[in-house]
């Protein structure tokens, strides 16, 4: 293997896996104030057709970009006030946010079917994004950066901030954390609106980045594998990026074993791979602990009223 | 002033008329929006609630939709009531149609009325075998069900997709991905001659009766209430929340295998990669509508498996994109959930402190 | 029962009756004919569903006012393809389309029901006294594209990122193969599966792994543009699937096998109207219209334009069979001999590779 190949083939893998790592690790501080939303899939379309008509429209990369996020997060505002004003089903809830996200990135998208936008190029100058070597480095786009940024701001947040141990707090004890006083509504209001940004920042990356188009479900269910990260990563954004990137290695290098002649594993035995690896690392996690308590928020997807 | 009140008990008109509203609302807003954007909103919304009930030959097309949306419903209601959240009924679905099919691959040159029941049997075991794991996860090792179970799901799919590629394929189908087609044997036999009625859709019906009873008149329906409601008095009063798991993950499991079976044998007569379709998850949506009630389970399967049928009929007449079918889909969960505050809660004016 | 349901239709007014027009009334003069079609993918997906559903409006814009077309996408093959072609069917469509291979069972059962209903059902083997079939050789397009990418190509690779190994998969990408053999004896085809029809992320990747491993060629048998723009991203070059993709890669875009249904739709609803409408099997190709190659990319050299253009005009004169033995499969054995071009029949079933083929 070539260091050329070597180093096209890192680049790929990076770009497959940071829509993954955005939506997942936008479901992690979600969940980590207790809240579940299965809706990951749905938000992630409504990015990723409200990011693609935006930037094709203005012709800007920027509003594109944002408009992804707003869209995440107004989708994630519908499931929060269903599920945490109304205090419904969460799970039902997230579902029913997927059914809609498919349902209105579809309609919404109709016209813009067939066209394409300039692909989101890297950031620094070509002597340095185009170098053989370190473009992997360097030659990346802006939400390569910044998600992993936000994996080591989020992880500070969650373990060193007062503001990140207050919504912890309210994951794993939402009555006690009432009774000292934390607005737990309002704590969880603003975790599912991160998740909701994140996961249409992670949905904007398809339509903008990784295959500048708009096509009916054009994430193709990635939303589920993110949510299953989450899961394996322990809620952890370290290990969440361990897992997303891994992810992604196993799909690229899955690909590049069949172009290369190789034949691997049945597909369908590397597909299922991720979710049984994740039910594997929950076993043994669960196994390992003496107290039989997982790092799971301990009020995960319970409704939380205030009286 | 005006301020919310929570209920001592659940409102019980309001139980029963949350999805009606739920429905009303959602034709309304339905119609609004979609004339908003330029369709016809007034005939969209009547293809898709009100054109599939009024033609009689469209029942049995609703029929067939919902038989097996009403019957894995009705297994996840129970376990919701419990508190234990499966929703990886899909993967038990599909993982019951594989192990029947499995039967009627080993039986496909023999003949004899015993074959069908054996296929049947075998769907149930699949789909409580698929559920089990999910339990067992939760009863010793305290891993959510919610998160395991949707995991397995894909692990289920990914399965089917493997057998019908892989050692499965037909060997006279030109290498195209599906099992052979299976013997009259094997295939589920129609209660009404000569129409798409098949036998599923009184099993289903009759299904719903059993679980109505099964929670009503029985200790056993008692503890899941209880387990699911006060698990620290189910504890009191010696009931097991991790018998009840198990109770109810697996007849969830056996219920969501029944269902994959008889679609299997039923309505597709083979298994193909196209065999998934969602009732799994569709059902989730039945068993809110139906107010985790067997008998409401029914009306929820009947009017989610119309608007299925409806949105084609809006696709035809109106040129109402496939598309909008999801969305009111999600648009009546949606309603049904806010509405649902009204069941717990209910508006009042402020009465001052004496 | 009759009665109920006129009595039903009376009271809740004309919307309902519009929904379920009366049977006949297709035949007679002045009410338009009913034309029906079930796609399996949505019309927005750029793709093997919009090619069908620009068929249809090709009839619509031919024929006016004197039929109606309706359509219902996203139908999923098995039983609920079955309710959508009898929806379709009472709903007093005379013409019916059923536009994928899985739709087959579920069209000839529902044909049976409907006698005077004239079914047609595209890529598939099974006909009756009201059912068609139809289909295209996609593989003539492929033959030119590959003596193209024979003559284009510098590394001699070509990377194929491909679905499902169905005969009609296999036989594009032998042919294609075959074509580039023809202009570079040392060429070499590799192929990625992808295992879906539709997924753009995970096809541009299946591309650009192919890219790394050598191709500086890419064409597939999958739905969406994603190969293309990753050949674009990449500096190499591709070709378009069933639509003319230029737009998503202008550099890439060499041409592109574009499906053409509308000349078999417009003759169809012709022979319907006509009353002359029968039963039957059409292969189309190139000569028939039904495989299309889009315009040229002007990076494309005299040298290779030529030789595509003489391949294509051998196929039209039938001169060329792009299958002519002797063909060897990759365990030497020989399938097609020397000076004998392969049958329908042999094409139809094909599951062998042609040596030189990486699958």
């Amino acid at each position: 293997m070539t260091t050329a190949m070597l180093v096209s083939i890192i680049m790929t893998l990076i770009a497959a896996s940071t829509p993954l790592l955005l939506a997942s690790l936008g479901e992690l501080v979600a969940e980590k104030s207790g809240v579940l939303n299965l809706g990951v899939e749905g938000m992630m379309l409504c990015g990723a057709v409200a990011g693609f008509a935006v930037a094709f429209s203005s012709g800007s990369m920027a509003l594109g970009l944002l408009a992804a996020i707003l869209a995440g997060v107004a989708a994630a505002m519908v499931f929060a006030v269903l599920a945490l004003s109304l205090t419904a089903n969460q799970v039902a809830t997230g579902l029913a946010l997927t059914i809609f996200g498919i349902g209105a990135s579809s309609l919404i998208g109709a016209g813009f079917v067939g066209r394409t936008v300039q692909r989101l190029g890297p950031i620094f100058p070509a002597a340095l994004s185009e170098h053989p070597v370190l473009r992997i480095v360097f030659g990346q786009d802006v939400v390569v950066y910044l998600s992993l940024a936000l994996v080591a701001g989020v992880s500070y947040f969650l373990r060193r901030t007062r503001a990140g141990l207050i919504l912890r707090a309210v994951g794993e004890n939402d009555a006690s954390a009432h009774a000292i006083g934390y607005p737990v509504v309002a704590i969880r209001y603003a975790a599912v609106a991160f998740g909701g940004a994140l996961a249409g920042l992670g949905g904007a990356y398809f339509s903008l980045a990784l295959t500048p188009m708009w096509a009916e479900r054009l994430t193709a269910g990635r939303g589920w594998i993110a949510l299953a990260l989450v899961v394996f990563s322990a809620w952890k954004p370290g290990r969440l990026l361990l897992g997303a990137y891994l992810f992604g290695a196993v799909m690229t290098l899955e690909l590049q074993a069949k172009a290369a002649g190789v034949s691997w594993l049945a597909p369908e035995v590397l597909a299922m791979a991720p979710y049984l690896a994740t039910i594997a690392v929950l076993t043994m996690m669960s196994l390992g602990r003496k107290t039989g308590r997982l790092d799971a928020p301990a009020c995960l997807g319970k409704p939380f009223t205030a009286s | 002033m005006l301020e919310w009140r929570r209920r001592r008990e659940p409102s019980l008109p309001m139980l029963v008329l949350s999805p009606l509203i739920a429905i009303g609302l959602t034709m309304l807003t339905g119609m609004i929006v979609f004339t908003a954007i330029g369709y016809d909103g007034f005939h969209a919304v009547e293809s898709i609630f009100l054109t599939p009930f009024l033609e009689p030959q469209r029942w049995a097309d609703i029929g067939v939709k919902g038989a097996p949306l009403v019957m894995i419903a009705l297994g996840l209601a129970i376990g919701f009531r419990a508190n234990v959240w499966n929703i990886g009924a899909e993967g038990q679905y599909v993982m019951g149609a594989i192990a029947g099919t499995g039967v009627a691959l080993l039986t496909y040159d023999m003949t004899g009325w015993w074959i069908l029941p054996a296929m049947v049997l075998a769907g149930i075991l699949g789909g409580m075998a698929w559920a089990a794991i999910p339990a067992l996860l939760r009863v010793k090792l305290q891993v959510s069900e919610i998160l395991t179970s949707l995991m397995l799901t894909y692990v289920a799919v990914q399965f089917l997709y493997f057998l019908v590629r892989g050692p499965w394929k037909d060997p006279g189908g030109f290498n195209f991905p599906q099992t052979r087609m299976f013997t009259a044997d094997q295939t589920l036999p129609t209660v009404i001659e000569g129409s798409l009625v098949h036998l599923g859709i009184p099993v289903a019906l009759l299904l719903a009766v059993v679980a109505w009873l099964l929670m009503e008149k029985t200790t056993a329906g008692y503890a899941v209430k209880v387990v699911g409601l006060a698990p620290a008095a189910a504890r009191h009063g010696g009931f097991s929340a991790a018998r009840t798991t198990w109770a109810t993950m697996l007849l969830s499991g056996g219920l969501a295998g029944l269902a994959g079976l008889f679609e299997a044998a039923g309505p597709f007569g083979q298994l193909t990669p196209q065999f998934p379709v969602g009732y799994g998850f569709t059902a989730i949506i039945v068993a809110f509508l139906g107010r985790l009630h067997p008998l409401g389970i029914v009306f929820g399967g009947i009017v989610l498996a119309g608007t299925y049928v409806g949105g084609e009929i809006a696709q035809s007449t109106v040129r109402l994109p496939q598309a909008a079918t999801g969305l009111f889909q999600a648009m009546l969960l949606f309603m049904l959930l806010a509405i649902d505050v009204l069941v717990r809660w209910q508006i009042g004016w402020k009465r001052r402190a004496a | 029962m009759t009665s109920i349901i006129t009595r039903r239709r009376l009271t809740f007014g004309a919307a309902a009756a519009s929904t379920l027009p009366l049977l006949g009334r297709g035949a007679s003069a002045q009410a338009p004919l009913g034309v029906g079609f079930v796609y399996v993918g949505p019309i927005g997906d750029h793709g093997y569903t919009w090619t069908h559903d620009q068929g249809r409006l090709a009839i619509e814009k031919e024929y006016g006012s004197k039929i109606k077309t309706s359509f219902l996408e996203n139908v999923a093959e098995g039983p609920d393809a079955a309710r959508a072609i009898r929806q379709l069917a009472q709903a007093g469509n005379q013409l019916i389309f059923s536009t994928s291979f899985g739709f087959m069972n579920p069209t000839i059962q529902v044909a049976k029901q409907f006698p005077k209903i004239h079914f047609e059902h595209a890529t598939g083997y099974m006909r009756a006294e009201n059912v068609a079939t139809y289909d295209a050789r996609f593989y003539e397009g492929r033959a030119v594209i590959g003596t193209i990418a024979g003559h284009m190509s510098k590394t001699g690779q070509a990377g194929y990122v491909a679905s499902f190994p169905i005969p009609e998969v296999v036989m594009g990408i032998n042919a294609f193969h075959l074509a580039a053999r023809k202009v570079n004896p040392n060429f070499k085809t590799k192929v990625v599966w992808c295992s879906t029809w539709y997924d753009p992320a995970k096809e541009a990747d299946a591309a650009k792994a192919l890219i790394d491993q050598g191709a500086d060629m890419i064409t597939q048998h999958t739905d969406s543009a994603a190969p293309l723009q990753a050949a674009e991203q990449r500096g190499v070059y591709a070709f378009g699937q069933a639509s003319d993709m230029k737009a998503f890669a202008p550099k890439a875009h060499l041409s592109a096998i574009v499906d053409d249904w509308s000349g078999y739709y417009i003759k169809r609803v012709k022979e319907t109207m006509d009353g002359t409408w029968k039963t039957g099997a059409v292969w189309g190709g190139i000569k028939d219209g039904f495989v299309k190659l889009a315009p040229y990319n002007d990076a494309i050299t005299p040298a290779a334009r030529a030789a595509a253009d003489a391949v294509q005009a051998g196929i039209v004169s039938g001169k060329l069979h792009p299958f002519t033995g002797e063909l060897k499969d990759q365990k030497g054995e020989i399938r097609v001999k020397a000076g004998e071009t392969a049958s329908d029949e042999i094409l139809s079933k094909m599951d062998w590779y042609v040596d030189g083929v990486q699958a």
